[in-house]
């Protein structure tokens, strides 16, 4: 099995850059997701893997050889479209078993094509036109097509885009498990944060054509490298404040809407920082109807509650609004309430770059 | 529907019987036609009740229209195969040429491309006797007058740029995806063309290769100028049934009859292809 890797791809359309400078390498057996915002890049970046594209800059080599300029049919990778691509005029059973009878895999085509359609649960539908598929099993024949010849490398674009919730939740429990069945380099580009997280080993965050961070998926989430990144991972998303943070024997404070709020200075001396953001995440608020020293006064504006949490609409006497999530409470409309958070569960962003404060590596400039 | 009255329904289908009737008409009176005698068809009043004759369907097959002014020699029938090879040829021609170059034009961006395919469209506004005298000029030259080849290639003008367009749309219907799919699978582009793009386009080409099948059968300038007797069509053969001793209307509307039919035939056949959805849930939704 070979390992996938982008060496400073760069890639612009007249003059609009979708990929600048792009450095990736997934190994053999390791899932990694391409997560970013629509129209981030992340598609024009599988698909010059896919040789659809040609990059302008750079080198894309799998197993140490580049395939820049290679035809589609002889790079050995599969591939998972958005909108399933399959071909409409053949059924599912000849759909999956096209890449076999093409590289020539003789008399054990149709043992493979049962046994991948047993492991995902489509052998009752072979038969079957793709017209007459559910969505959910179109998806599953195309990612049966993708993996049947166990590809060195394997690319999904978004592929539990167009299915819905219930099979997406599912899909996301077995996905792991098949992709890393034949050891490929799996590339697997999403839009949904908990899709990433859920299935991949690594993240790479692709914003405006860079990767502006590529981690395991609980570091992303706990050290964000941008305020950016840390906007896109959470929902509801997480809570900023502008503030200029003050170092005070050895200890950070911030004012907040009139209070002051220890914060945390865990990977960074505590010292003055200029202009920041501070941002907490909703889950980390702490919500209490008793004043204190270090509690933001705030008014309850909304109370939507979803599932097992509400989600409380806090506006401050600044004007300022965050959001909380906590499990649903007695806390109505209109109440008036104090807010605080631990200092460890701050994070801190330079206002003028956006970069995460703390974190030496990976600093960039905006 | 089920909630109309039953004045809605009688309405409604007394403007379907007036829609018919109109359209339909002409092809029912040719077609009562063709079995009359001229003087039958020249009374005046006409009636629908007459006494049937195959006098016209046999002067056609048998070749010898007889009339007052003594016997005529007509060669319908050959008219009839010229007209089938000549548009069939021009259409298989303009097939070979027009759905590859269709398929350029619709997935490429070339130079020039945009330029190309619109001169070519461009070839159906120039009114076709402009071009003809500078052509059947260059044709004595090249010694492709009164050729088949000569008349299949000037019909390429009618038949080429029409698949083209017609063709270029539906392949620009198919998500390209399912093409590189194709080829991810490890087939070549020339594989992923004739068993992904051709089959997925084919209501498309059929539709077009019947319009242009149409256009081409009915054309009379270009065979008119360009090719002499034998090698007519029926649409200039048809002149010969204006005789020294009057028009032979019979003779026309048998004539009529008879070449009307293969289109006809042709059309209903192909019409459930052409309404067939191109994109067989190909795609999501």
């Amino acid at each position: 099995m070979a390992r996938l890797e982008l060496s400073s791809v760069g890639k612009a359309f007249g003059a609009v850059s979708c990929a600048a400078d792009l450095s990736l390498a997934v190994e053999p057996g390791e899932i990694v997701a391409v997560f970013g915002p629509s129209g981030s890049g992340k598609t024009v970046l599988l698909r010059m893997i896919a040789g659809m594209f040609e990059p302008d800059e750079g080198d894309i080599l799998v197993g140490g050889h580049s395939i820049v300029g290679a035809p589609p049919e002889r790079l050995g990778i599969g591939m998972a479209f958005q909108n399933f691509a399959l071909f409409p005029h053949m059924t599912a059973r000849a759909n999956i078993a096209s890449g076999l009878r093409a590289r020539g895999a003789g008399a054990d085509v149709s043992a493979k094509v049962q046994s991948i359609s047993h492991l995902l649960k489509i052998e009752h539908v072979l038969d079957h036109s793709p017209r007459e598929l559910s969505n959910g099993q179109k998806q599953r024949t195309a990612l049966a097509r993708a993996l049947i010849g166990n590809p060195e490398v394997l690319l999904l674009d978004d592929p539990l885009r167009n299915v819905d919730a219930k099979l997406r939740y599912e899909m996301r429990l077995e996905l792991p498990t098949l992709l890393r069945r034949g050891s490929a380099s799996v590339l697997y580009v999403t839009q949904d944060y908990r899709e990433a997280m859920a299935i991949a080993d690594r993240i790479a965050v692709l914003i405006e054509g860079r990767l502006v961070q590529v981690a395991r998926p609980e570091e992303i989430y706990a050290r964000p490298a941008t305020v950016a990144v840390a906007r896109l991972f959470g929902d509801p998303s997480i809570n900023l404040a502008e503030v200029v943070p003050v170092a005070e024997r050895g200890v950070l404070f911030a004012d907040i809407s009139g209070t002051r709020v220890r914060l945390d200075t865990a990977d960074h001396q505590p010292m003055d920082l200029g202009a920041c953001w501070v941002g907490v995440r909703p889950d980390d608020l702490v919500i209490s109807q008793v004043a204190s020293g270090d509690a933001i006064p705030a008014r309850v504006v909304a109370v939507t509650p979803m599932h097992e949490k509400a989600v409380l609409l806090l506006r401050f006497t600044d004007g300022t609004e965050w959001l909380a999530a906590l499990p649903p409470s007695a806390t109505v409309a209109d109440d008036d309430v104090f807010v605080r958070f631990a200092p460890e569960a701050s994070l801190l962003f330079d206002r003028a770059t956006g970069v995460r404060i703390g974190l030496p590596h990976r600093r960039q400039a905006a | 529907m089920e909630h109309s009255s039953l004045a809605g329904r009688v309405f409604r289908g007394v403007a379907l019987a007036l829609v018919l009737v109109f359209f339909m008409f002409p092809i029912v009176w040719i077609f009562l036609m063709s079995f009359q005698s001229n003087e039958q068809i020249l009374r005046i009043p006409p009636r629908i009740l007459f006494e049937p004759t195959l006098f016209n369907y046999q002067a056609l097959i048998s070749g010898q229209l007889r009339t007052t002014a003594g016997n005529l020699e007509i060669s319908f029938m050959r008219n009839l195969m010229n007209s089938f090879v000549l548009s069939s040829a021009a259409v298989l021609l303009a097939l070979l040429l027009g759905v590859p170059a269709a398929y350029a034009f619709a997935r490429f961006k070339f130079r020039l491309g945009e330029t190309i395919a619109f001169t070519l469209l461009s070839f159906r506004f120039a009114p076709p006797l402009l071009v003809l005298l500078p052509l059947s000029l260059y044709y004595q030259q090249l010694g492709l007058n009164d050729t088949y080849f000569g008349i299949v290639w000037v019909y390429q003008l009618i038949a080429l740029p029409l698949i083209l367009w017609i063709v270029r749309g539906y392949f620009e219907d198919i998500s390209p995806d399912i093409e590189h799919a194709y080829r991810l699978a490890g087939h070549s582009w020339r594989e992923a063309f004739t068993r992904i793009a051709v089959p997925l386009a084919g209501p498309g080409i059929a539709a077009a290769g019947l319009l242009s099948f149409i256009f081409c059968w009915n054309n009379f300038v270009f065979a008119l100028i360009l090719a002499s007797a034998d090698k007519q069509p029926v649409t200039v053969g048809a002149l010969a049934f204006v005789t020294a001793s009057g028009i032979q209307y019979g003779q026309i509307a048998a004539a009529i009859v008879l070449s009307v039919t293969p289109t006809l035939l042709l059309a209903l056949y192909a019409q459930r292809y052409l309404v067939e959805g191109l994109s067989l849930g190909a795609v999501k939704g």
